[in-house]
């Protein structure tokens, strides 16, 4: 995949100011999150391709240790991929992640396809990256290049500008 | 954040606050956003060493921590040995100890190299199990995310993040040019 083609799946991830479709995803082989029970409170969605390969656990890594950053800005962290919940539950463990990994495999990239993220030649989403405020509108968004981690800066600026619009108002 | 402001305070070394080596004023300035257990951090070390040998005083070389502990569990404690010796006066032999025995990082490692180096190792383990030095480690840490570090080693060259692959064929040296 070049990165031109790259940057043509990512003009169709949803933009700012659209409302966060609604989803229900398995979390773990026996438990669904909706993203509506975050409602009142920022959520940062990490879309990446694959349990697994070295830049997505990299990627998925440094969210595991930013974690408390994130907690302390309101926000919550959910990573999302095609992965099945069985998958999911060994990747997170052995990586020992403190954050969901949501499942989004029946039908598969479902969810991805909503936030116009989904890669249709390999059946993945993008790596992606939402932050959707307290009301459900998304407030950012970015596409990386698919081997590059794009790190956790972007979130932080965004859910700093949440937190400042809070205090305005 | 105290003392890392801005986007360049960020990428740059700072002497107001860092570890360096070398003059703050050199023609090359080197900062490492790097984890003592990271085995390509450890890859990277001899390296950074070749570079500094070859530069001599035309290179500045400042490192950060940036620990990911829940994939290196040593990483820490590794961490805060290196500011607790600092504290003593000498960071730099303890971050060089702690690279070249990356295998060995347990508690009691790090007490044995801080008494090779004749610091005072009680006095040194006190502060890491005490956690003297665990927001020093984290605003490191918080820089570096910040700044766009996204794993280790992260390198800045003269506030440039350095993308390419760290081996022999491409020796960092060969890559800047500071005359």
């Amino acid at each position: 995949m070049t990165r031109h083609a790259s940057q043509n799946h990512s003009a169709t991830a949803l933009p700012a100011g659209t409302p966060a479709p609604e989803f229900s995803l398995h979390s773990t082989p026996d438990q669904t999150v909706k993203l509506s029970e975050f409602r009142g409170q920022p959520v940062v969605l990490a879309f990446y391709p694959a349990d697994w390969s070295p830049v997505c656990g990299d990627q998925m890594a440094l969210y595991n240790e930013m974690l408390s950053e994130f907690q302390n800005l309101g926000a919550e962290l959910l990573g999302i991929s095609v992965d099945g919940s069985w998958c999911h539950a060994a990747f997170s463990r052995d990586r020992k992640l403190h954050f969901p990994l949501l499942a989004d495999f029946e039908p598969k990239g479902a969810v991805a396809r909503l936030y116009g993220v989904y890669r249709h030649g390999e059946g993945t989403s993008e790596r992606a990256l939402f932050v959707i405020d307290a009301e459900g509108v998304i407030h950012w968004s970015y596409v990386s290049p698919v081997g590059v981690n794009p790190g956790a800066e972007g979130i932080l600026s965004a859910l700093e500008e949440l937190q400042d619009k809070v205090e305005v108002k | 954040m105290s003392g890392l402001a801005s986007k360049s305070q960020l990428t740059l070394p700072n002497a107001k606050r860092d570890h360096i080596q070398g003059p703050i004023d050199a023609p090359v300035a080197l900062l490492e956003y790097g984890d003592y257990e990271c085995p390509y951090c450890g890859e990277a070390y001899p390296m950074i060493k070749a570079m500094q040998g070859h530069l001599g005083d035309r290179m500045c070389f400042a490192f950060r921590n940036f620990p990911l502990v829940n994939s290196h569990p040593h990483a820490q404690h590794a961490a805060e040995a290196a500011e607790a010796a600092g504290a003593q006066g000498r960071f730099w032999e303890m971050h060089d100890l702690l690279f070249e025995n990356q295998d060995a990082l347990e508690d009691e490692n790090l007490a044995q190299y801080a008494e090779a180096l004749g610091l005072d190792a009680r006095r040194l383990m006190g502060e890491v199990l005490a956690g003297a030095h665990t927001a020093r480690v984290r605003e490191d840490f918080r820089s570096g995310a910040r700044g766009g570090v996204n794993g280790t080693p992260t390198l800045f060259i003269n506030g440039v993040r350095y993308e390419g692959p760290l081996d022999e064929e491409a020796r960092l040296e060969t890559l800047i040019d500071p005359d």
